[in-house]
């Protein structure tokens, strides 16, 4: 009878499981996939960059964040702001339009798509005389200027997207308006530059692409002066006062022209050609800036000599004599350089220069001498080498905390001491109720720690595994650092790299205890590495062990990669986590689960051959075991047995071929012999055609034990629980197998006293093989109350209650298609869900979480989050397998996606939306971290006020005073909150303020390991098979 | 290491021609050779099990475990020469009672199993009346089930995987199919048999064939599942997979109303419920819902050292669901030996982990 009692139909549960779970994509983290351009609004200090995709992303001050996404998925072309408003024009490459603006509703701003427009030229006309190349949006704010391929220049009413036809400026009305030997000498073509004059808002300056500019009146309608230039133009900037245009050519030239309303000069005042004599790329865009020293900047992007460093992705700095060519790790998207606001200061004062690569986002301090980057607070591009795995640690204790931070800011001594430039809106999200560390796990072998607590990633610290080994390139660093009188002058900049030394190097599994400061860190080549947190630098050996995972079985050879070499003899480390022990798996295959115990100090790895537990106090091997089936050849051979099965694949795939064809023929009539030859050739066509329309189908058998890759160890788990009996608990390491196997060894760990004479014991105790045979993908332990037992040392540090050993304990495993409890320490099945019997849908991560409720502070339940290969996520209940919600949140061909989720603690996430993106996510009501951000233009106002009483002097330099006006009332604000602030609270929900600010302390048992990454997140993204345009 | 997982051990006797027997009556045990390339005529052997039982005035059917530790007949030469050659090494023979063996009603999944072990007479103990009924000597490898429930057109088909060494044998495709729908015909996606493995469990069946369209898998709707989805839902119930469907041939339909031409008629596992087709019994539709329709997980308690507290008298080797070891004590009835029989069967495993007689006797590490 019980049966047929449904869960979900009590209504009193259905109202907690509203107050407990809700889904919320919260916010993406790191670069955007495929920028494609870039905008700045020097009033709101805003940054906006649009992508491929039909993203636009504005980022401000840290924690001001706005994403829109254009209901077309066309690529972003140009984004540009309206000046002094709150609105932006974004233009797409199917040539429309759009119009966002930021509104406040709530007391929060957000950004939202008003109108869109597509320029309809006459009927008949070319598609090319509407193609928009510039956009200008005019100084008053009411009119669009668009130049086109057709070289008119379109005039647009905005809000509303009139077009008005009389303000338009046709090719043919400038052509009339000038004098006759510019006319005979150029055709106009299209319209590459439009500026409005610094100073006069009736004057536009239209470049066509032949290389004639003209400056144009709007009102008089008139041509006041033109320049010819004898090469292809590429773009023009006008200086400040408006006395002077430069313009920059498709031959690697740039030239200055003085614009007077008497004299038509013919000639420009200078003509320069920077890294002549020999044939140059073009300069695609220039600015020409001035300074009260006099001297000015003129920053250039391209123009490299074509032959030797054509294929560079340059932007050169030049100032006072000091050139730098900054040489990027990826093409560059577009650049803008941020200077003095006021449009009525004397002089430009730039301050830095923001250049959006494919890549990265890189802002160089032009205050500073010696121009040194400035470390971005966001958009960090989290794939500067691809991201193989990932780690969530909750609630770092301050004190580790710290000295992560004191690790990493050794490491970042040669950014700038500049504060953020870009630093429009406010943020109103509250301070983060505890501090949260993402790591990321990369090819090259670094570990990066990322503050993942708020709405920005934030780089902590990088710790990179390298130096414990001897890879085939030596540490050539100076490489990029050329002498004095190297010309071009380049130097590197940006932290990009995608190539990898030695793919043996790629960090596979990461886990960090941040009570002890131990960390472990396993790779492809079978390495395992425990690392101490030390605060110095120190120069000290690694001890080496090898941990022979096949040790009973005999005749098997490895045809994958050779073990990594270690460094004989001290290494010396910078401070931060340095390894102190190295176990090396025999044969060299992939660490596929790691667990680490800080307490007793043990540490457990598992390849595709066995596990082992290592003791790191004394640096012994406790045990190892084998988990391989005799007939599982293709583990034990390694990687490169997937060339024989391709070669297989291929062959039965002929075989195929040859059979279809061979039946086909068989079924025709004998007839003449000609006909039976068209007609086999017939038959063969459609044979082939019916192979390539054949759909897919697939095997239904169940699992064998001899099923490939069977003893692949997913998971291994660390518990203190009753193994043996139930009077007496008993530390305890259980390892789950890909073939359904669950395997519990008893360890017998010696006091603290004698822990370091007397060896650590294990014994097998027990072996439980799942007969439906599907991957274990997860193991826990609940104490007597239902709860997950707490990780190590955390009861010791009274962050969580001690578990309940007085009650029965029970064993969870988590297959990829089943969940099951069993008593402990007799395993008997005591409850089951059957997850994939039932949806289809299999288990893909699972990690226990504790989910508070948004109404009572103190009541919260411990639930499991599940993702499965449909990208769907539930909550399963604790300890009775109740499905509570389900939400659907990754696509489910988005396989990398998938498999790059990471859950936290408390009921968020983290899966990577591209190789370089990761979206967060959130199950609970209580643990939001979003963007909450004010955006006004009355704010704006406010902040550009004093910067006009201050003068122009002041300018940009203001950047390094301490305090800022602003800033220095700023963190008051944040941390009185909305209601201390009720002018932004607006109507924002308070409750949600209290409730962020009440952390828990509760805490589950050791998160579940990400699975490696798979092999396309490798894959780059440096194919520019559409030209975007970058032009202003 | 769990020592029972050695091999050799149990192996080591497989070149002796002599065949060690061990036969079973109720609670009794008798012990006796036979000669492995000789084993002679099944008459003999007959007169032998009876003589040695004392039972010569009763009859009885005589039946085998095989090495997948399914109870099969002996009943004619041919079967008695194959439960010969193929102990392994011991051979496990049970007698029961004929009419022990002809009572109980095929209500459930154990008297479905008991089933096979009735034996059907052979040779000179002919019965004078016809018997029909079920098919008693043969172990059910598929069956038609609600006929009742279902429409005409469908069919709900189940196949029994445990202890059989055949793969199931089938592939599924993508496909589309056309229902009526209130607008006229509309064309929906589905799920096909694509090809049947020959040799195979579905093959065999003959109530599969290609271009059948899935409909349901344990009583899920497959509409709007991918191919991925259905395959996953299959093999995670490849134990006991009951599919739902749509045949492309149908003429060999089973008809209502007495006019069954299906071999099976109406069978006594279905269940009236909520779903548009009737589905069978809500398998697993519960957390709590342990029900015996899974084979239960092994577990194998190792320990090399002898363990410091005293245990109870039960075993080191259990297997989940098969009820406390220490009611295995009395293995007085057969339902519940061949119920462990049947719950190891398909475990290609234990030949390793229980030697084959490790039920009764004490192997080395392994008791039950």
């Amino acid at each position: 009878m019980r049966r047929f009692l449904r869960s979900g139909h009590d209504p009193s549960r259905e109202r907690l499981k509203r107050d407990l779970f809700q889904f919320n994509k919260t916010v993406e983290h790191g670069f955007p996939h495929q920028p494609s351009a870039l905008g700045y609004s020097p009033s709101l200090r805003l940054l906006a960059i649009g992508t491929r995709s039909g993203a636009v992303k504005l980022y401000g001050a840290p924690g001001v964040e706005f994403m829109g996404l254009h209901r077309e998925n066309n690529a972003v072309v140009q984004v540009c702001f309206l000046p002094g408003q709150c609105q932006l024009i974004t233009l797409l490459d199917d040539n429309s339009l759009h119009l966002w603006s930021l509104k406040v509703k709530g007391g929060v701003s957000e950004l939202q798509e008003d109108e869109s427009f597509t320029l309809r030229g006459p009927p008949g006309a070319a598609p090319s005389a509407t193609q928009i190349t510039v956009v200008l949006p005019h100084s008053s704010c009411k009119m669009l200027y668009l130049g086109t391929e057709s070289g008119n220049v379109f005039a647009v009413q905005v809000p509303g997207f009139r077009a008005l036809e009389d303000r338009a400026i046709s090719s043919d009305a400038v052509l009339q308006r000038l004098p006759e030997e510019a006319r005979q000498r150029r055709v106009f073509e299209m319209v590459e530059a439009l500026q409005e004059h610094p100073r006069d808002p009736n004057q536009v300056l239209i470049g066509y692409s032949r290389g004639l500019i003209v400056v144009w009146d709007l009102r008089g309608s008139r041509v006041l002066c033109h320049f010819l230039s004898s090469q292809q133009l590429d773009s023009v900037c006008w200086q400040r006062d408006g006395r002077l245009i430069v313009s920059c050519h498709s031959d690697g030239s740039y030239c200055q022209w003085a614009v007077s309303a008497d004299t038509q000069p013919l000639e420009p005042v200078r003509s320069c050609v920077p890294y002549g004599p020999f044939p140059c790329k073009a300069i695609t865009k220039i600015f020409w800036l001035t300074t009260k020293q006099g001297l000015p900047f003129t920053i250039f992007q391209g123009g490299m000599p074509r032959a030797s460093y054509g294929d560079r992705h340059c932007i050169s700095v030049v100032h006072n004599g000091q050139q730098t060519a900054f040489d990027f790790t990826s093409r560059v998207i577009d650049f803008t350089v941020l200077s003095e606001v006021d449009p009525a200061a004397a002089f430009d004062d730039p301050c830095a220069l923001v250049v959006l690569a494919e890549e990265e986002l890189v802002v160089i301090d032009l205050q500073t001498a010696g121009w040194p980057q400035v470390q971005p607070p966001y958009l960090a591009s989290l794939h500067c080498s691809a991201i193989t795995c990932s780690h969530h640690v909750s609630n770092i204790p301050l004190k580790l905390w710290e000295r992560i931070i004191a690790a990493g800011s050794c490491q970042n001594t040669h950014f700038s001491p500049m504060e953020w430039p870009i630093d429009g809106g406010t943020s109103l999200a509250p301070t983060p109720p505890q501090r949260d560390l993402l790591l990321t796990g990369h090819e090259d072998g670094t570990v990066r720690f990322w503050d993942a607590s708020g709405v920005c990633l934030r780089l902590l610290y990088k710790l990179s595994t390298v130096h414990v080994f001897f890879t085939d390139s030596d540490p050539s660093e100076h490489l990029g650092a050329q002498g004095e009188d190297e010309w071009p002058p380049l130097r590197k900049v940006g932290s990009f790299d995608p190539y990898s030394d030695d793919p043996r190097l790629g960090i596979q599994k990461i886990f960090l205890c941040k009570y002890s400061g131990y960390l472990a860190v396993a790779g492809t080549a079978g390495q395992v590495l425990v690392l101490e947190l030390n605060d110095e630098a120190a120069e000290h050996s690694v001890e080496q062990a090898e941990a022979d995972l096949l040790q009973e079985q005999e005749g098997y050879r490895w045809k994958g990669h050779e073990r990594l070499c270690a460094r004989p003899g001290p290494v010396r480390f910078e401070p931060g986590f340095q390894p102190f022990v190295l176990v090396q798996c025999q044969p060299p295959a992939v660490v596929t689960s790691l667990a680490l115990h800080s307490e007793w100090r043990l540490v457990a790895f598992g390849t595709s051959h066995g596990f082992g537990l290592f003791d790191h106090q004394q640096r012994r091997q406790v045990f190892v075991k084998c988990t391989l089936h005799p007939s599982d050849q293709l583990a034990l051979e390694g990687p490169l047995s997937r060339v024989k099965s391709l070669k297989k694949s291929l062959r039965q795939s002929f075989r195929r071929i040859r059979r279809s064809r061979v039946s086909s023929r068989k079924r025709r009539p004998a007839g003449p012999a000609g006909e039976t030859q068209e007609g086999g050739a017939r038959a063969e066509r459609a044979g082939l055609q019916n192979m390539e329309l054949a759909p897919v189908q697939r095997k239904i058998e169940a699992r064998t034990a001899e099923d490939s890759f069977t003893g692949f160890v997913r998971t291994l788990y660390f518990a203190d629980t009753y193994l043996r009996d139930s009077s007496r608990h008993c530390p305890s390491l259980w390892a789950g197998t890909n073939g359904g196997t669950v395997y519990a060894f008893a360890l017998r760990v010696p006091p603290a006293e004698r822990r370091a004479d007397e060896p650590v014991r294990a014994e097998q105790a027990k072996e439980i093989q799942l007969m439906h045979r599907a991957p274990v993908v997860g193991i826990l332990v609940l104490d007597g109350r239902g709860v997950p037992l707490p990780e190590p040392l955390e009861v010791a540090h009274d962050l969580s209650k001690s578990p309940d050993m007085q009650g029965g304990h029970q064993l969870l495993v988590v297959s990829e298609e089943q969940f099951k409890v069993f008593t402990l320490p007799k395993v008997s099945a005591k409850l089951k869900l059957k997850l994939t019997a039932l949806e289809g849908s299999r288990v893909r991560r699972v990690s226990a979480a504790h989910f508070g409720s948004c109404r009572a502070e103190d009541y919260g339940e411990h639930h499991l989050a599940v993702l499965t290969n449909l990208g769907d996520i539930q909550v399963v209940s604790l300890p009775l397998l109740k499905p509570q919600v389900r939400y659907s949140c990754i696509r489910r061909e988005d396989v990398s996606g998938i498999a790059s989720c990471v859950f936290t603690r408390h009921g968020q996430g983290f899966y990577l939306i591209s190789p370089s993106e990761f979206e967060r996510f959130s199950l609970s009501t209580k643990w939001l971290v979003e963007p909450r951000c004010l955006v006004d233009s009355a704010e704006t106002k406010n902040h550009s006020r004093p910067r006009n009483g201050s003068g122009p002097e002041k300018g940009w330099g203001r950047a390094r005073e301490e305090p800022r006006h602003r800033d220095g009332a700023r963190p008051a604000q944040r941390r009185a909150g909305p209601e201390g602030d009720p002018e932004h609270a607006g109507g924002g929900p308070p409750e949600l303020w209290r409730l962020a600010f009440s952390a828990s302390g509760h805490e589950d048992a050791p998160e579940l390991l990400s699975l490696s990454l798979l092999p396309q997140w490798s894959e780059r993204a440096a194919c520019p098979g559409r030209a975007v345009n970058t032009h202003y | 290491m769990n020592r029972s997982f050695h091999k050799s051990q149990t192996l080591r006797f497989y070149s002796c021609s002599a065949v060690e027997v061990k036969s079973k009556f109720g609670a009794e045990f008798r012990r006796f050779s036979l000669d492995r390339q000789k084993p002679g005529k099944f008459e003999d052997f007959y007169q032998l099990v009876v003589h040695t039982h004392h039972i010569a005035n009763t009859e009885v059917t005589i039946g085998y475990a095989d090495v997948h530790g399914d109870l099969l007949p002996i009943n004619n030469d041919d079967n008695f020469c194959k439960a010969v050659s193929s102990a392994n090494p011991l051979l496990r023979v049970f007698i029961q009672k004929r009419e022990e063996a002809e009572h109980g009603l095929a209500t459930g999944s154990l008297s479905r199993r008991r089933k096979a072990l009735a034996l059907r007479e052979e040779g000179p103990r002919r019965r004078p009346h016809l018997h029909i009924g079920l098919p008693h000597d043969f172990r059910p490898v598929s069956s038609i089930i609600d006929v009742d429930i279902l429409p005409e057109t469908h069919r709900r088909v189940r196949l029994y995987r445990h202890g059989c060494q055949k793969p199931l044998g089938f592939y599924i495709r993508d496909g589309t199919s056309v229902r009526v729908a209130p607008q006229g015909l509309e064309k929906v996606p589905g799920i096909f048999i694509s090809r049947l493995v020959p040799g195979g469990l579905a093959e065999s069946t003959g109530l599969l064939a290609v271009d059948d369209e899935v409909l349901e898998v344990n009583g899920i709707e497959v509409a709007g599942k991918t191919l991925d989805q259905v395959t996953d839902m299959m093999i995670a119930n490849s134990h006991n997979l009951i599919v739902t469907v749509k045949p492309a041939n149908q003429r060999n339909n089973v008809l209502r109303g007495g006019r069954a031409s299906g071999s099976s008629g109406r069978s006594s596992d279905s269940v009236a419920s909520r779903h548009s087709l009737p589905a069978p019994a809500p398998l697993g539709l519960h957390p709590d819902d342990m029900e015996s329709d899974e084979e239960p997980d092994v577990v194998l308690e190792g320990a090399l050292e002898p363990r410091p507290l005293p245990r109870p008298p039960g075993s080191l080797t259990r297997i989940n669901g098969a009820g406390p070891a220490s009611g295995l004590s009395g293995l007085g009835r057969e339902g519940s030996v061949l119920r462990l029989l049947s719950s190891l069967r398909s475990d290609p495993r234990h030949s390793l982990a229980l030697p084959p007689g490790g039920v009764e006797e004490h192997g080395p590490a392994v008791t039950l």
